[in-house]
């Protein structure tokens, strides 16, 4: 479990984030929801070490990460997929996927031909640089680059931003799919809140970094004012 | 042809590829800073010149070639690391000519000191490898044993450093910490250890490079000995372009066979001014490297 509490994350004079509490219970997609600005992305790299926070406490299993290097926090098993995919385009796929495979507990022959099997299409890219990808395909190869090293956390920074709604639907399928197979905990990041809801357990609504609402994804999903107000979703 | 042209010929183009093979080294050296830290590394000659010094000193206590050089070469990494992490690691997200400064700055004070401690007569470095030349029916043919030592170890510097960077995981780590350092962290690849190990690896290759200078009979070792090296050896990393490895290291040969030429057949003064030309010419054709990739921008 990742629990958030208390975190506030400024830039300079200005607060992305203030006093933002929660939890993502082990096995299941967290969404995290709210329009541009309102501070998912922020949420997501202070997770992962990379902003550090002005305030606050965020634990993985009882284990403080504030004041944790980033490296060490992917080391524990927390992978972060940023927005905008994250692959490196000189690299081929292989090459990708091997960099992610250095903390795998198994061999990087095995871990590669399990995202081989996984995603088909990485195989037959396998020796393509990866800025020859299409926009669908760097996804799936950023997704394949984080599983690889087996995971405990997930945290997608909107996976689906810029895809077709098939690529997408394909996507957050792929990510119910590993969540219950794996028993991943996966915080999901997303400007889309409808195809985020309808796989999500938890979700937690963001407004100019303040928490707006927490529940489970139902009620949510189903409170007009939120979908109205804060998630631009048709009443 | 007659026999005296051909020999001259052919050892024009031996002598400058012997040449070229140092100043590929030196560009080399040079792309894997730059590729790795995005710093042109001016005291890139300097920093292998003072461990090629600490490696002389055992030479006064009566080992011999071979402790002195790995001693150097133990010396140029630590050289390395302690720069990057010392003087290199404060700069990074500053002004670019901060860098620029405090490097030329280091050269400087490199150069003073090593002349402080061990003057500035040349000292000699003598390797067990005879520096005269084979002869071809007769003729003198500018390779000599010592030469095949710079070409066979330049050789097989540049092709270790490129199994390197192809096969291993370090290798791949390395690029990577260079191309996204983010991303690389995201993935649990320390980065900050990979810029050190960058400067570490750039400084080792340079120090070989000074080894082989400081080793040749007609040179020796003395605090400015890279000075012109490093010159011909930006040139060819300018020329070849500073992302790609192969390119410095095919621009310094190609460049070493060229001035070699120029050397011979027009004027030795002329060699300076044919190797600036060459980098005019090449910079106004090709801004970024003969060898690195054309980027288009969209508009």
């Amino acid at each position: 479990m990742i629990r958030v509490s208390n975190l506030t994350v400024a830039y300079g004079a200005v607060k992305a984030l203030t006093d933002v509490s929660f939890e993502a219970p082990t096995g299941a997609i967290t969404a995290v929801l709210g329009a541009n600005g309102a501070g998912k992305t922020t949420l997501l790299r202070t997770l992962s070490g990379l902003k550090a926070p002005l305030a606050g406490s965020i634990t993985r299993d009882d284990v403080e990460l504030v004041g944790m290097r980033t490296e060490n926090i992917a080391r524990l098993g927390i992978a972060h997929v940023p927005e905008g995919r994250g692959v490196i385009g000189e690299f081929t796929v292989e090459e990708n996927l091997r960099l992610g495979a250095l903390n795998a507990k198994v061999s990087a022959k095995d871990s590669l031909a399990t995202q081989y099997e996984r995603f088909p299409i990485l195989g037959e890219r396998r020796r393509q640089h990866a800025d020859q990808l299409s926009g669908g395909e760097r996804q799936i190869l950023s997704m394949a680059r984080a599983l690889i090293a087996q995971p405990t956390s997930l945290l997608l920074d909107e996976p689906s931003l810029g895809l077709a709604p098939l690529i997408t639907a394909q996507i957050m399928a792929t990510i119910k799919e590993l969540c219950a197979s794996d028993g991943l905990t996966v915080i999901l990041v997303e400007q889309n809140a409808s195809s985020a809801l309808r796989i999500a357990d938890r979700a937690i609504v963001l407004n100019v970094g303040h928490v707006v609402a927490y529940d489970s994804a139902a009620v949510v999903a189903a409170d007009e004012k939120l979908r109205q107000y804060y998630l631009g979703m048709a009443v | 042809m007659d026999a005296f042209l051909t020999s001259r010929v052919i050892s024009d183009l031996l002598g400058g590829m012997t040449n070229g093979m140092i100043y590929g080294l030196v560009a080399l050296s040079l792309v894997l800073v730059w590729r790795s830290t995005g710093i042109l590394n001016f005291a890139q000659g300097a920093m292998p010149m003072f461990a090629v010094y600490v490696g002389m000193v055992a030479l006064g206590h009566y080992f011999g070639y071979w402790v002195c050089v790995g001693i150097a070469l133990f010396a140029g990494f630590v050289i390395g690391a302690g720069t990057e992490r010392i003087l290199v690691r404060p700069l990074y997200g500053k002004p670019e000519i901060n860098p620029i400064v405090v490097m030329v700055g280091f050269l400087t004070v490199l150069e003073a000191v090593a002349a402080a401690i061990w003057s500035s007569v040349p000292r000699g470095l003598p390797s067990p490898f005879s520096p005269i030349d084979y002869r071809l029916g007769g003729l003198p043919l500018a390779v000599s044993p010592f030469s095949l030592y710079e070409i066979i170890t330049s050789l097989a510097v540049m092709a270790a450093v490129a199994m390197l960077f192809r096969y291993t995981n370090l290798g791949l780590q390395l690029r990577a910490s260079a191309l996204a350092p983010e991303v690389s962290r995201l993935l649990g690849v320390r980065v900050n250890r990979m810029l050190t190990l960058g400067w570490t690896l750039s400084t080792g290759v340079g120090t070989i490079t000074a080894i082989l200078v400081s080793s040749n009979f007609f040179t020796g070792l003395t605090p400015q000995v890279m000075d012109g090296i490093f010159a011909f050896g930006f040139i060819a990393a300018a020329v070849g372009g500073l992302d790609s490895p192969v390119g410095s290291i095919v621009a310094g040969v190609v460049m070493g066979i060229i001035l070699q030429f120029v050397g011979d057949y027009v004027n030795s003064n002329a060699i300076i001014l044919a190797a600036v030309a060459i980098l005019i010419v090449s910079l106004m054709a090709r801004p970024n490297g003969v060898f690195s990739p054309v980027r288009t921008r969209r508009v």
